[in-house]
């Protein structure tokens, strides 16, 4: 029947073009350089032109009203307006055809304003040059078709990719609104970077205080499906129903009961009290604290489920914890899951963690598990890592213990800690401390070119919280720029300034040890005084700048996304689509789009997530209409637009042994049809014939005459 | 002959992607940037949707010079079309030589929709290279 009525479209007479030319003067924006009495009465010559006006503002309500009108007294059937740009207003005249009941795909543009009349003053060459524009728009307008724009449903659903501030915001406002969300974090807790940080400039809130009330809601939301301890593996599908495969990695502790629901694992943390190994550096702490191998990675986890760490557990390891071994733990836990022994009775078969366990949740056979979800959207949030410190060898980061950057100094700070909030240095207080901006950001050496728009603002607290705890410290920070542009930090660094802290312009070129002592010299030029300077340190702080998380390639490739030269994530429009990207239904939010501190990168999850229930609201999504086709008749299966295609939309058809455009997928950049050597893949409105034509009209003074 | 050189008014065809090079083109003009008139451009959605026949259709009607703009590298809105674009002008720019039209007169620019200077910059250029090499041999007009 469908294919019946297909049949029945294509054999419906398409309708012989009537075009409609309309010049807009734009005030005196285009008339003023352009003769628009000769390129209108030049346009009513051209072929299947049969109205040609002149409008002061043709996007104006009076100028979209003349063309309404000529369309519904079924003069014209195509539109053309010699104006701005498309990328202004194609939208605009779009809708003026929807409106006069005309498919808006034969309405084109002609632009004579941005690409003529405001680059040139010479009247008669932009006159030619608008003559010659209109006359391959309407060469192309000859040869345009209809274009149908499909809806598709919206699965009410959304996974938010990336557990921290932004990720978290992003996940509590559209389950708020009533949706789902699947949020996924490959750590075992929500929180993200910001849970490690002391005090947030420049209100000096403290961080934990603020965040981990949210991290709670988080956990206990009903509409959030927190998956921690998890990542991504596979995005497939597109806006509306995208598919998505997530791997839960084994905690070796059970969460939940996989039935019921119910938490199984309290947190009780005896099993981290028991565990034989106590010295493994703490990842949350940056290494400057240790764990056991049974660990919550901070105190205030969501979840609160213990992890046991695969890659340290000797049980998992080396199959061997004491005298019990993975064999004789199998079927001591059996026995006292069956209430036939206590584990008191085998204590001698099961690892401390094991015995030490009242609800009796550890399992070291727990395997991967893979999730399965469609949802209708996706944030992805996965935030930033600190640039590698050992990219400037001259300030020798990992040569001198004395030298941090600073996420390792806010743990210092933290009251949550290695040093409960203490700033100790190899057992000692220190009392000259040395800040150095711009560590690895605005540089060509180390490859990151950017601002990282936090490191000013988080030295400068910095300074002030050492301030507090050490009351005769003598701390000088180095800076090229001192950037304060946020609401209320311009005061905070005058505020801290008045605290007695030595600003000096002019980066270190060089960071060494004072022979016999452990004492640090830093060297560099004060480029306000224009001389070297050498100051000595106990404790040289790295301003260390921010770049995209660890495994941001991975999700390019998943979700296809396009980065930007500094390898954030490109948004659809620096400036008026902020979180939105090339694939429609996914959008980023917080570091991950670039460097950014806490408001700005809750402002943009919100927006993230504003964007989302757009199409969790409406429930529809419009699929994109320019994308590509196959010829069947022409196609011959050589396959070379398969490989070249960034979507994966192409498949071939076996047993046609022809290529097929996956309409869902194809996002429509005409790569095939730029490969293809048969003619055969082809982009709807861009068609070969549809550019022949217009160059054909272009070079219509040079050619010889066919 | 030497009038005649001065008179002479090269034509460019230029094909650009929709995302960079005429947003850029677009930037020029609303900046009142000034290059001469002598490029028409035709858009598309990227750079990896011209066909080296555009190119050669375009020489072969008679046009002096063809210009191709994409966006930058890693930044072509469908994530890597402009390096396809990159290869196949590459290619055919030897093929053109054999042809007998000097490589020259084809051109391919990265310019990023915040690059309307750069793009006025190019467009100055390339049509002074053009005004240069004179008429292209295959121009009848
Ligand atoms: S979109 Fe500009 S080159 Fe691909």
């Amino acid at each position: 029947m469908a294919e019946e009525k297909e049949e029945a479209k294509k054999e419906e007479p398409v309708e012989e073009p009537k075009i409609g030319v309309y010049v807009c003067h734009c005030g005196i924006n285009i008339k003023n350089t352009v003769d628009i009495d000769a390129v209108r009465d030049y346009s009513a010559t051209l072929p299947n032109v049969v109205i040609a006006k002149d409008y002061m503002y043709v996007c104006s309500d009076p100028g979209q009203e003349i063309i309404k009108a000529d369309i519904r007294e079924g003069k014209i059937n195509r539109v053309i307006v010699a104006a701005c740009s498309p990328r202004l207003h194609e939208p605009t005249f779009r809708g003026t055809c929807i409106a006069a009941g005309l498919n808006p795909f034969f309405f084109e543009m002609a632009n004579i304003r941005e690409q003529c009349s405001w680059v040139w003053e010479d009247r008669a060459a932009n006159t030619e040059k608008s003559k010659d524009i209109v006359r391959a728009t309407v060469a192309r307008s000859n040869l345009l078709e209809p274009i149908e724009e499909k809806i598709v449903d919206v699965v009410p659903e959304t996974l938010v990719i990336g557990g921290g501030i932004s990720g978290m915001y992003a996940a509590l406002d559209i389950a708020s609104a009533g949706y789902k969300v699947h949020l996924v974090e490959r750590l075992p807790s929500i929180g993200g970077h910001m849970l490690q940080f002391d005090k947030t400039f420049p209100t000096l809130d403290c961080a934990a205080c603020i965040l981990t009330p949210r991290m709670v809601d988080v956990g206990k939301h009903p509409n959030i499906n927190l998956l921690t301890y998890s990542e991504v593996e596979e995005v497939g599908g597109s806006v509306g129903n995208f598919t998505v495969k997530v791997r839960r990695k084994p905690r070796y502790i059970v969460e939940k009961d996989p039935v019921t629901g119910a938490i199984v694992c309290t947190g009780c943390g005896l099993c981290a009290t028991e565990c034989r190994l106590k010295k493994i550096p703490n990842e949350f702490d940056l290494g400057l604290g240790l764990r056991p191998a049974a660990y919550l990675p901070m105190p205030q986890a969501v979840p609160a489920c213990y992890t046991i760490d695969p890659e340290k557990c000797i049980m998992l390891t080396k199959g061997k914890c004491g005298k019990a071994t993975l064999e004789s733990t199998r079927e001591a836990i059996k026995r006292i899951k069956s209430g036939e022994v206590t584990p008191e009775q085998v204590k001698d078969e099961i690892p401390l963690c094991v015995a030490t366990c009242g609800p009796n949740c550890i399992d070291f056979d727990m395997k991967d598990e893979i999730v399965e979800l469609n949802v209708g959207t996706i944030i992805v949030a996965t935030g930033t890592d600190v640039i590698d410190p050992n990219l400037q060898p001259e300030y020798k980061y990992g040569v001198y213990p004395n030298v941090l950057h600073g996420l390792e100094l806010e743990r210092l700070l933290a009251p949550n800690g290695p040093t409960q909030g203490k700033v100790i240095i190899k057992g000692k207080e220190p009392r000259d401390i040395v800040f150095v901006q711009c560590a690895g950001s605005r540089n060509k050496q180390t490859g990151y070119e950017y601002c990282s728009r936090v490191c000013c603002m988080y030295s400068i607290k910095h300074a002030h919280l050492i301030k507090e705890r050490i009351h005769d410290a003598n701390i000088s920070i180095l800076y090229q720029d001192i950037r304060a542009y946020g609401k209320a930090f311009e005061e905070f660094y005058d505020r801290i300034k008045g605290e007695g802290i030595n600003f000096r312009r002019g980066l270190a070129s060089e960071v060494y040890q004072k022979p016999g002592s452990d004492r640090l010299v830093v060297r560099g030029e004060d480029t306000m005084l224009g001389e070297p300077y050498e100051i000595e340190a106990d404790l040289v702080v790295l301003a260390t700048g921010l770049r995209p998380a660890d495994g941001v390639e991975k999700v390019v490739e998943m979700t296809k996304l396009a980065q930007s030269a500094d390898k954030f994530f490109l948004e659809a429009h620096p400036k008026l689509r902020p979180v939105d990207t090339a694939v429609d239904g996914i959008f980023v939010a917080g570091c991950c789009q670039g460097p950014k501190d806490i408001p700005d990168s809750v402002a943009q999850a919100k927006a993230a997530s504003s964007a989302s229930l757009i199409y969790l609201g409406t429930g529809k999504a419009k699929l994109e209409a320019i994308i590509s086709e196959v010829s069947e008749d022409l196609c011959t299966g050589c396959r070379t637009c398969e490989a070249l295609c960034p979507y994966d939309a192409l498949e071939f058809d076996a047993e046609k042994k022809i290529m097929k455009v996956n309409e869902a997928i194809c996002k429509g950049c005409g790569c095939c049809g730029g490969t293809c050597p048969s003619g055969a893949a082809s982009m709807r409105h861009f068609r070969d014939l549809q550019i022949y034509a217009q160059i054909e009209a272009l070079t219509e003074a040079l050619a010889p005459p066919s | 002959m030497a009038t005649e050189k001065e008179e002479f008014e090269p034509l460019i065809v230029g094909i650009t992607c929709n995302w960079c090079t005429y947003a850029a083109a677009d930037l020029a003009g609303t900046s009142r940037l000034k290059y001469p008139p002598n490029i028409r451009l035709l858009r598309v959605m990227c750079s990896s949707r011209i066909h080296p026949s555009f190119i050669l259709y375009s020489f072969a009607r008679g046009a002096d010079g063809v210009f191709i703009g994409g966006c930058h590298p890693r930044e072509c809105h469908y994530i890597d079309g402009n390096y396809k674009a990159l290869r196949r002008i590459e290619l055919l720019r030897r093929m053109l030589e054999q042809f007998g039209i000097e490589p020259e007169r084809l051109r391919l620019e990265w310019c990023s929709a915040a690059e309307g200077a750069k793009y006025a910059q190019v467009v100055t250029d390339f049509t002074a290279k053009l005004k240069e090499l004179g008429p292209s041999p295959l121009r009848s007009g």
